[in-house]
C-alpha cells in the first residue's frame, strides 16, 4: 500500500469512528459543537501522529512481552504534553473538552493504529496512516459536532444562524446518540449501495 | 446521608455511559447477551473500585508532595494496565470457568474509558476516599444497570426487521439514545 | 528488523528506559507550560472579577482574603476592588451544590452596604438551553441593584421574589442560594471599609 493510499484509507475505507466503529466515546462526549469536535480531533490526530512516530521509532528495541506497557507510556506522555500546552496556550477549548482529554490515552484509535501498524511499519508509513486516520477521525466528529450544534443550538462554528433554540435534545446526551445512530445508517446506506 | 446522594447520583442521575458517555464501547460491543453483561458488570465494579482506591492514593500521597501532578495521566493509566493484569492472574487460578467466560474482555477492561474516566472525576469532584470507593462501586453498578437493561432491549432487537443499513450498531445507538432520554427523567432528584 | 529478546533483563530496562525518557520529556514540558496555565488561570479570574465590580486602582487578586461559610468547612474567597484606597465593590466567589446538573459556581459582585453589583456564571453543568439561559441578562437584570436584605432570593414558588425561568426552577434556585450565600458571608466578615 502506498502512501497516499495509507492516508486516504483514514478518511472513507477504514474511517475509525464510521467503519471501524472506535473511539466511541469522545464522539459522543464533545459533539456539542462542531468547533469541540475539531478541537480534540486535531488533538488526538497529534497524539496518534506522535505516538506513531516514536513506536516506529524504537518498535525493534522494545521486547514483544511488554510493548503494550511501553506503548501506553509513549501513548500517555503525549497525551500529557497535549493536555499542558492546551490548558497554558487554549485554555477555553481545554476548559470544554474536559475529561476527555486525558482520556485519549484509551481511545482505543490510538492504541490500535500502534499494535495494528505502527509496530509493523516503517515511520514515514506511520506518519500518513497517522495523519490519515487522525484527520478521518477529526471529520467524523466535525461532522457529528456540525448536526447537533446545527439541529441544536441553530449556530455553526459559533455563529449563530437564527436567534432561536433549536431542537434542544440534539446537545444532550441522547441526542448524541441519536445523531451518530442515523449518522452511521446513512453511511453505511452509502457504502453499501456504492 | 451525604453518600446516598453521590450513590444515587452515580447510578442515576450522571450515569456513567449514558449521561457522562464513558464506557461506550464494551456497552455497545458486550451488550449482546444479558449474561454476558453481568459478568462484564462483576469484572468492572471490582478493577474500578481498587483501580480508583490506588490511584487516588497515589495522587494524595506520592504525585501532590512530590509536585508531579502532571504524571497523573501515565500513572494512572499505567496502575489501570497492571491491575486488569493481575486480576487476569488472579480469575484463572480462583475462577476458571469465570475467567474462561469473559475471555476477551478482560484486557478490554483496560482501555475502557469509564474505568480511567471515575479514577479521575474523584480527584476532580474533590472526595475523600471513603466518598471516592462509594463513588466508583455506584459507577461499576450505574454501568453495568444501563449494560443489563441494554442487553434486553436488544435481545429482542435482533427480532426487528430493520433497514440494512440501520442494522447493527446505529438501532443499538438509537435504543441508546432512548434510554439515555428515559434516565434524564432522574435529573433533579439530587 | 529483529525484535530484541523478551528476556527479563531487556523487558525491565526498556521499560525503564522509556518511563525515564517520557518523565523527562514531560517534566520539561511541564516547566515550558506552568507559566501560560497560571497566566490563564489568572486571566479568567480578573475578567470575571471585572464584570462584577467597578473600575478599581487596586490588585484585587493579591488582596484576595477568605471568609468562612456558616455551618460548613467551606470558605469563600473575596476579592475587594478599591480606587484610591477606598473599597468601592467586593467580588465573591460563590457557589451552590444544589444545580439540576451539580454544582453552580458565581462571581457576585457586592457593594459595601450589601447591594449587588453584578452576577456572573463561572462554572455549571446546567442544561443548554434551559438553565444556561441563569447566563443572560434578562434573567439577571430582576439582581442588579437589589440588596438581599429587602429583595428575597428565593424563587417565587417558594415565596420569594425571584422571577425563576422557565423550565428551570432547580436552575434559579441555586442561582438564588448561591447568591445568598455569597451576601450572608459577605455581610457577615467580609471588609466594608
Amino acid at each position: 500500500m502506498n502512501n497516499l493510499q495509507n492516508f486516504n484509507k483514514g478518511f472513507f475505507k477504514e474511517n475509525a469512528v464510521f467503519v471501524q466503529l472506535l473511539g466511541m466515546c469522545p464522539t459522543l462526549g464533545v459533539t456539542t459543537t462542531a468547533f469541540n469536535g475539531l478541537g480534540m480531533g486535531l488533538a488526538t490526530t497529534f497524539v496518534l501522529l506522535m505516538s506513531n512516530i516514536s513506536i516506529s521509532l524504537i518498535k525493534s528495541f522494545i521486547p514483544d512481552k511488554v510493548r503494550i506497557p511501553a506503548y501506553i507510556v509513549v501513548i500517555a506522555s503525549f497525551v500529557t504534553i497535549v493536555d499542558l500546552v492546551m490548558a497554558g496556550y487554549l485554555p477555553e477549548l481545554h476548559k470544554n473538552l474536559g475529561l476527555f482529554i486525558p482520556l485519549i490515552v484509551v481511545n482505543c484509535i490510538v492504541l490500535g493504529r500502534a499494535e495494528a501498524f505502527a509496530s509493523k511499519n516503517g515511520v514515514v508509513s506511520s506518519i500518513f496512516d497517522g495523519l490519515g486516520m487522525g484527520f478521518g477521525f477529526s471529520m467524523a466528529l466535525v461532522m457529528l459536532g456540525g448536526i447537533r450544534e446545527l439541529l441544536g443550538s441553530l449556530s455553526i462554528f459559533g455563529i449563530q444562524l437564527v436567534e432561536a433554540d433549536g431542537i434542544l435534545l440534539f446537545i444532550l446526551p441522547p441526542g448524541a446518540f441519536i445523531a451518530l445512530g442515523f449518522l452511521i445508517a446513512l453511511i453505511n446506506h452509502l457504502r453499501k449501495t456504492a | 446521608m451525604e453518600y446516598v446522594i453521590i450513590v444515587f447520583g452515580a447510578i442515576f442521575v450522571n450515569n456513567i455511559v449514558l449521561n457522562q458517555f464513558l464506557g461506550i464501547c464494551p456497552f455497545l460491543g458486550v451488550s449482546n447477551k444479558v449474561s454476558t453483561g453481568i459478568g462484564m458488570t462483576g469484572a468492572v465494579t471490582f478493577v474500578m473500585t481498587i483501580a480508583t482506591i490506588v490511584t487516588y492514593l497515589i495522587y494524595k500521597y506520592v504525585l501532590i508532595p512530590l509536585d508531579i501532578t502532571y504524571l497523573q495521566t501515565i500513572s494512572y493509566i499505567l496502575i489501570i494496565a497492571a491491575l486488569v493484569q493481575m486480576v487476569e492472574i488472579i480469575l484463572k487460578k480462583v475462577s476458571p470457568p469465570l475467567y474462561q467466560a469473559l475471555g476477551v474482555y478482560l484486557p478490554l477492561i483496560t482501555t475502557n474509558c469509564a474505568i480511567l474516566g471515575v479514577a479521575l472525576l474523584v480527584i476532580s469532584n474533590d472526595f475523600n476516599l471513603i466518598g471516592s470507593v462509594v463513588f466508583a462501586i455506584a459507577n461499576a453498578l450505574g454501568f453495568g444497570l444501563a449494560l443489563v437493561i441494554f442487553a434486553g432491549l436488544r435481545e429482542h432487537m435482533d427480532l426487528i426487521d430493520l433497514p440494512k443499513g440501520m442494522q447493527g450498531v446505529p438501532a443499538a445507538l438509537l435504543i441508546a439514545g432512548l434510554l439515555s432520554m428515559a434516565f434524564m427523567g432522574f435529573a433533579g432528584l439530587v | 528488523m529483529a525484535k530484541k529478546e523478551s528476556t527479563l533483563f531487556n523487558m525491565v530496562s526498556s521499560l525503564v528506559i522509556v518511563t525515564l525518557v517520557a518523565s523527562t520529556a514531560l517534566g520539561y514540558v511541564y516547566e515550558l507550560t506552568k507559566g501560560p496555565i497560571a497566566a490563564a488561570k489568572l486571566a479568567a479570574k480578573i475578567k470575571a472579577i471585572d464584570e462584577v465590580v467597578l473600575p478599581y486602582d487596586n490588585n484585587p487578586v493579591e488582596e484576595m482574603y477568605k471568609i468562612s461559610v456558616e455551618g460548613s468547612v467551606d470558605s469563600l474567597e473575596v476579592y475587594p476592588a478599591k480606587k484610591d484606597g477606598k473599597l468601592i465593590a467586593s467580588a465573591i466567589r460563590s457557589y451552590s451544590p444544589k444545580g439540576y446538573g451539580g454544582n453552580i459556581w458565581l462571581m457576585v459582585g457586592l457593594l459595601p452596604d450589601g447591594n449587588i453589583q453584578n452576577i456572573v456564571v463561572l462554572e455549571h453543568k446546567e442544561t443548554p438551553g434551559l438553565g444556561t439561559k441563569m447566563n443572560t441578562l434578562e434573567f439577571q437584570d430582576q439582581f442588579l441593584g437589589k440588596n438581599p436584605s429587602s429583595f428575597n432570593l428565593k424563587v417565587q414558588k417558594d415565596g420569594g421574589d425571584v422571577d425563576a425561568l422557565t423550565g428551570a426552577t432547580i436552575t434559579s434556585r441555586a442561582f438564588g442560594g448561591a447568591t445568598q450565600r455569597a451576601f450572608d458571608t459577605y455581610m457577615k466578615g467580609g471588609q466594608h471599609e
